[in-house]
């Protein structure tokens, strides 16, 4: 792992890996989206509906995985001191945050049809809004922190502690009364159709790979910033 | 599915949002990235 900390090595290998992921990533969400959009079949109980699946569950799946990344990058730093570490974990905290802002959206918009209403405060809904809120907290911490010099361990540790809200949110419909169904999906095991399934398993791979290509992307800009501020205040001492 | 309640605009409005969200992350990141590695190359060259 230490061999990724060097920061050259590590430009070396996103500079080439960040285009094609975000484009491998957009090719294959197109397709699966107009699969989903135009030659899914309508479900026997949901109807049309079922289409919000495509963005839906890939969307719950990247706002979770964003912080799964901010803690381990979190623990990485804070136990071994890995130099990129504390930017893997800025960088995964907006896409994150987009996600799971777009899970909340448009299970907004599948449950008024579904269930009848936009909300409801049960488990799962209002975990995922917790996490959102952590999203907003950890930006802001670490903009501050940046900002005002601090130490990089403070929003570490939030990154860490905020990690406790992932397996609520997973458990929290088999703790849980709630009117969002329990998952369809596990490590081998599936409830879904076919033609549901393997829809959902290429759009969920597309919006990874895009998730991918735009932390690498939020990586080099941070990257970037802190090597160009460096040299300036280099050359400043030496003038 | 609840009675009379056409699901399309539903449907169309999350992807709508989907796609929406997605492409300007990614056009915002890509941009933030080139402008950033701009700086550096000009701080560089100072």
């Amino acid at each position: 792992m230490h061999a990724f900390a060097n920061p050259a090595r590590f430009l070396r290998i996103a500079r080439p890996l960040t285009p094609v992921l975000l484009l491998s990533g957009m090719a294959i969400t197109a397709a699966a989206l107009a699969y989903g959009l135009f030659y899914a079949p309508a479900e026997r109980l949901q109807g049309e509906t079922v289409r919000i699946l495509f963005i839906h569950v890939p969307a719950a799946w990247l706002g979770m995985a964003g912080w799964s990344g901010i803690a381990l990058a979190s623990l990485v730093e804070l136990v071994w001191r890995h130099p990129l570490a504390a930017l893997a974990a800025r960088g995964s905290a907006v896409p994150g945050a987009v996600f799971c802002a777009l899970c909340l959206a448009s299970g907004s918009l599948w449950g008024r049809p579904a269930w009848g209403t936009y909300w409801v405060w049960d488990g799962r809904l209002t975990s995922m809004l917790v996490l959102l809120f952590l999203y907003f907290g950890y930006i802001a911490l670490a903009a501050a922190v940046q900002r005002e010099g601090g130490s990089s361990r403070i929003p570490a540790i939030f990154g860490l502690v905020g990690a406790i809200n992932i397996p609520i949110i997973h458990y929290s419909v088999i703790w849980w009364n709630s009117l969002h169904q329990p998952p369809s999906l596990g490590w081998g095991t599936s409830a879904m159709a076919a033609p549901f399934l393997w829809g959902l398993l290429a759009s969920t791979l597309g919006f990874t790979l895009i998730f991918a290509g735009v932390v690498l992307a939020r990586m080099r800009a941070l990257l970037a910033d802190i090597q160009a501020e460096a040299r300036l205040r280099r050359k400043a001492l030496e003038s | 599915m609840r009675e009379g309640l056409d699901p399309w605009p539903f449907v169309i409005a999350a992807y709508a949002l989907g796609i929406g969200a997605t492409l300007v992350l990614v056009a915002w990141s890509w941009w933030a990235m080139r402008s950033a590695e701009r700086r550096r190359e000009e701080a560089k060259a100072r």
